[in-house]
């Protein structure tokens, strides 16, 4: 389903700056796998989903995403087979329009978009079978402004937006790093009810390993730009935090040094 | 006085569309757009060149709205394909406007290649083809009459068909445009000057929505140009300076007295904004000390007082709303003491 090849990133290539931010990555997710990503700060997680995403071309290496090299594909275009939940619960929305359009945007995304009206009766029966599935009470409320739900509220709706239009791949970035710990473990419920519905293949970058254990069928960490472990659909049910801890060591021969990384 | 009135409020129903064009960028896409003062010029410099030229005046209008969607596409291109400041994208394509409008008008000329305007005073305008199918109805008459007799004024203005045509011109485009924010690529658009990483990620051109939400003002900027020309008679260089602040000083004066609940209500507050202000104007002309250069300066007044007064209206009104529940609060609390002393 997804495929990424020799992807190689270097940022301010030849200044002083140089930075390699992707070194050699190849990942291959089947259809149906959701893979969670660990990683201390500056692993080069956030620039793989870019990569994936099309907010960033990579120097070498292709993407190829159900058959289709999209390497060279804008964000925009590529979007059509991606859905996104970004870290900040205000990045998934439009604050100042109404959650019923809202979803009419995400609800359009698949074709291109025309001159006819946003929503109609049918699509609004849609739209609130799909709200009705967040238990939060937003499928009465279709002419509210988003800007007026709470975060949590806001994350979880982003989420139904990037899923229910059933996309190839699930970029999930972090997305209840923002949220307090109760609206946390909602949004976290929520992500695997919905992509257990959707059977989606899905992508998800996270800081707590509990979670990165918890959640999905496979697990890799990176390190300095390079998948340095990959863990399996066999091997992941076992998978214990002290395991991921000595994995780290024995590869890179020295302690696992983000504190943020320890704090499941 | 009722007629000087009258003129104002027709003028304010024409202005009108150029707002709702300023409403369309400056609230609806978050994109400051200065190109209005050139591109007003140029609806109206295209219009009156096309019908110096012995066009129809219809079809002149209509050339005008192209140009001006033209003339904000190239705005749009500029920002989002030059990567040039919004700001700045709007002033280049605005002084570039002030010597293509001045090649359009030499246009209409044989003996010069620039003119600084157009008079259109034997010539057929919208308003006039009206106006010769509007006398034969007899509603004029009957109108005057009923002012001048029934109601007592000293002057009637000399037609209603004026008023009667621009108010349709206005009000279709608001149903128009009521419509066209509501559909898909409308949502697109509204969401792109909202939250341009959102709308990106679902699938959706952001350059070009500016682009095409910039050709959309515009084009109703030029129409609204082209209208004024041809009601005034008269197409000049100069007549779009400080055209943006007009048009924003009617977005900001309708919402502020009307409010921003729903689009429906905010383009009506938009129209009625722009007919305020010619109202205002209109009385401000009167004060016998000042003068008509003066006008800039009110109307940056005008401005200020819209955008400073609201807030200050607003916080007068929470005060006012917390006391009230203070003192409430205060009542429940000796009613519920003197149930429990009792």
């Amino acid at each position: 389903m997804l495929k990424l090849e020799g992807i190689n990133k270097i940022f301010n290539e030849a200044t002083p700056d140089e930075k390699i931010a992707l070194d050699n990555i190849n990942l291959h997710l089947a259809p149906g796998d959701f893979v969670t990503i660990i990683g201390s700060n500056g692993a080069g997680k956030s620039t793989m989903m870019n990569m994936i995403s099309g907010a960033l071309t990579p120097d070498f290496g292709t993407v190829t995403i159900d058959g289709k090299d999209v390497t060279r594909l804008p964000e925009y275009k590529r979007s059509h087979y991606i859905g996104r939940v970004f870290q900040d619960p205000m990045a998934g929305t439009a604050p100042s329009m109404t959650i019923e359009e809202n979803v009419a945007i995400a609800y359009s995304r698949n074709a291109k978009r025309q001159l006819r009206s946003g929503s109609n009766r049918e699509r609004r029966d849609f739209f609130r079978t799909s709200l009705e599935k967040l238990h939060l009470n937003l499928e009465n409320r279709l002419n509210a402004k988003v800007g007026m739900l709470s975060g949590g509220e806001r994350q979880a709706l982003s989420l139904l937006m990037a899923t229910f239009t059933k996309p190839a791949i699930l970029l999930l970035d972090e997305h209840t790093a923002a949220l307090d710990p109760s609206r946390a473990e909602l949004i976290t419920n929520l992500t695997k009810q919905l992509v257990e519905e959707g059977n989606l293949t899905t992508l998800m970058v996270t800081h707590n390993m509990q979670q990165a254990i918890d959640l999905g069928n496979r697990l890799i960490m990176m390190d300095k730009g390079q998948i340095i472990l990959s863990i399996d659909e066999a091997k992941k049910p076992t998978l214990t935090i002290p395991d991921l801890m000595s994995e780290f060591e024995k590869i890179r021969g020295e302690k696992m040094n983000s504190d943020r990384a320890l704090l499941g | 006085m009722f007629a000087a009135l009258f003129g104002s409020v027709e003028q304010g129903i024409i202005y009108a569309i150029m707002a709702l064009g300023v409403y369309l960028t400056f609230r609806v896409l978050d994109f400051p757009d200065l190109t209005v003062d050139g591109s007003f010029v140029t609806g109206a410099s295209t219009a009156a060149m096309m019908i110096a030229l012995g066009y129809n005046p219809l079809l002149a209008t209509l050339m005008a709205i192209v140009a001006g969607f033209i003339a904000g596409c190239m705005t749009g291109l500029l920002h989002t394909k030059g990567k040039i400041n919004p700001l700045l994208s709007g002033i280049l394509m605005m002084i570039a406007l002030y010597s293509i409008n001045l090649r359009i008008m030499g246009l209409s000329a044989e003996n010069a290649i620039v003119k600084p305007n157009i008079p259109l005073m034997n010539s057929d305008t919208i308003f006039s083809q009206f106006q010769s199918f509007w006398s034969n109805l007899g509603i004029d008459d009957a109108l005057t009459n009923l002012i001048k007799n029934t109601l007592g004024f000293q002057s009637a203005p000399s037609t209603w068909g004026t008023v009667l045509v621009v108010l349709i011109i206005t009000l279709i485009i608001k149903f128009i445009a009521d419509w066209f924010l509501k559909t898909e690529v409308g949502l697109a658009i509204r969401a792109t000057g909202d939250n341009k990483r959102m709308i990106r990620s679902f699938s959706a051109n952001t350059d070009s929505l500016i682009v095409l939400g910039l050709g959309i003002s515009n084009a109703l900027v030029a129409f609204s140009g082209a209208l004024i020309a041809q009601y005034s008679k008269f197409a000049d260089a100069n007549m779009g300076i400080g055209m943006i602040v007009i048009g924003l000083a009617s977005v900001i004066i309708g919402e502020a007295i009307f409010g921003t609940k729903t689009i429906f209500r905010t383009t009506i507050a938009v129209i009625s904004g722009a007919i305020i202000y010619r109202i205002i104007y209109a009385i401000a002309l009167r004060i016998d000390w000042l003068d008509t250069s003066d006008m800039k300066l009110i109307t940056a007044v005008i401005v200020i007082l819209a955008l400073v007064l609201p807030q200050y209206i607003d916080k007068r009104r929470e005060k006012r709303r917390k006391l009230k529940r203070r003192t409430e609060r205060l009542g429940e609390q000796n009613v519920a003491g003197g149930n429990h002393l009792a």
